[in-house]
């Protein structure tokens, strides 16, 4: 599946940042088994990384647990209107994608 | 005596961990709301309405849903209503099915060959109903019901309502006709009731958390139908048009906040 869209929001409060972004993922486990009785194969966001301003805030590895098309939600320290928050995933097959807003 | 004590004492505890149940899925509701992924569809929807195709290589754009040619603020929300180009009354589903058979000059057969979608792939409807719903958030649920073909579809809707049909002798009211009635955790809304309808149709149609799907009112019908043991009804036919046209007219005057979330 070609990476599908995603959705951010960094919203503003006072002396923090909250960010909330949302994305298209199957998110498959490894451990489905489709119509004819296949395993479905293992395909989920291995990566989440957060900057700001280009600065890495966050690092995350994320694994089979989470579930189909997930929301991430982070509370920064500081911020102010304006600074840029760029989002990006990779998953185990090596796609990615990435979105990026202004804080507002 | 004891034992009399005991058996009261129980009693007592299950309506309070029915409360607790309830509580709990509510928390539930609210934490899914927070992250809805209807949004994700409603993206999808807009690219969609914007992309031209069919033989006249032709966008919906231009599409009429009732408020003027492309107009979508609040169009959902005054749906159902009656079309003159079509002489009939529809819904969100119907009228865009009208519009790629007219605008886009694809057939009826190749358009709905896939109205309901999966999780990997959802269909065609589904997204563009996330998107054009969105564009009424804000707005009063204000069905069409001045003209008689409206009247007409809202009375079809409430008799289809109440008859009963099927091996299984089902009607609509059988599961959603009595106060307190619930199918396994899920408590089920009297819809003929104006209370009880609003909160319903003002976030329909809803992004699916069990399943990872956007569902649609058609399809709403279509499963209900199904549950039922009916024959599958047509999409967009006169019948699932007069039933969701019922319902909204009875959920009338609330404000439209969805796409919603299902558990």
């Amino acid at each position: 599946m070609a990476a599908g869209p995603m959705k951010m929001r960094a919203i503003l409060g006072s002396g923090y940042t909250d960010v909330r972004v949302l994305m298209n993922h199957p998110m498959e486990t490894g451990q489905r088994k489709d119509a004819e009785g296949k395993l479905v194969p293992m395909h989920f966001i291995q990566n989440l990384t957060v900057k700001v301003n280009g600065k890495t805030v966050v690092d995350a590895q994320v694994s089979q647990a989470v579930s189909r098309n997930p929301v991430f939600s982070f509370r920064l320290k500081g911020g102010a209107k304006g600074d840029k928050i760029e989002v990006a995933w990779h998953d185990n097959h090596g796609e990615s994608n990435s979105t990026e807003a202004a804080v507002a | 005596m004891k034992l009399a004590a005991l058996g009261f004492a129980a009693a007592l505890a299950v309506p309070a961990q029915a409360q607790d149940a309830a509580k709990e899925i509510q928390r539930y509701r609210q934490m899914v709301a927070e992250g809805s992924p209807a949004e994700l569809f409603e993206l999808e929807g807009e690219a969609l309405w914007k992309k031209p195709q069919g033989p006249k290589n032709a966008s919906l754009e231009r599409c009429d849903l009732g408020e003027g040619p492309g107009v979508l603020k609040a169009a959902y929300a005054h749906l159902p209503r009656y079309f003159k180009d079509a002489d009939r009354v529809m819904d969100l589903e119907t009228r865009l099915l009208h519009c790629m058979t007219t605008l886009q000059a694809r057939t009826r057969e190749e358009a709905t060959k896939r109205v309901f979608g999966s999780a990997d792939r959802p269909s065609e409807f589904e997204s563009l109903s996330a998107y054009i719903a969105g564009q009424s958030r804000g707005a009063k649920i204000e069905p069409g019901m001045a003209h008689a073909k409206e009247k007409a579809s809202y009375e079809l809707g409430r008799a289809l309502y109440l008859q009963r049909v099927g091996a299984w002798d089902f009607s609509c009211a059988s599961c959603h006709g009595d106060e307190g009635k619930r199918i396994r955790m899920q408590e089920l809304p009297v819809l003929q009731k104006p209370e009880a309808a609003r909160a319903v149709m003002a976030s329909w149609p809803a992004y699916r958390v069990s399943t990872s799907q956007f569902i649609t009112l058609q399809w709403r019908m279509n499963d209900c139908y199904r549950q039922m043991r009916t024959p599958e009804p047509t999409f967009g036919s006169e019948t699932t048009v007069a039933l969701i046209h019922f319902l909204t007219v009875t959920a009338r005057g609330e404000t439209y906040h969805g796409p919603g979330n299902k558990r």
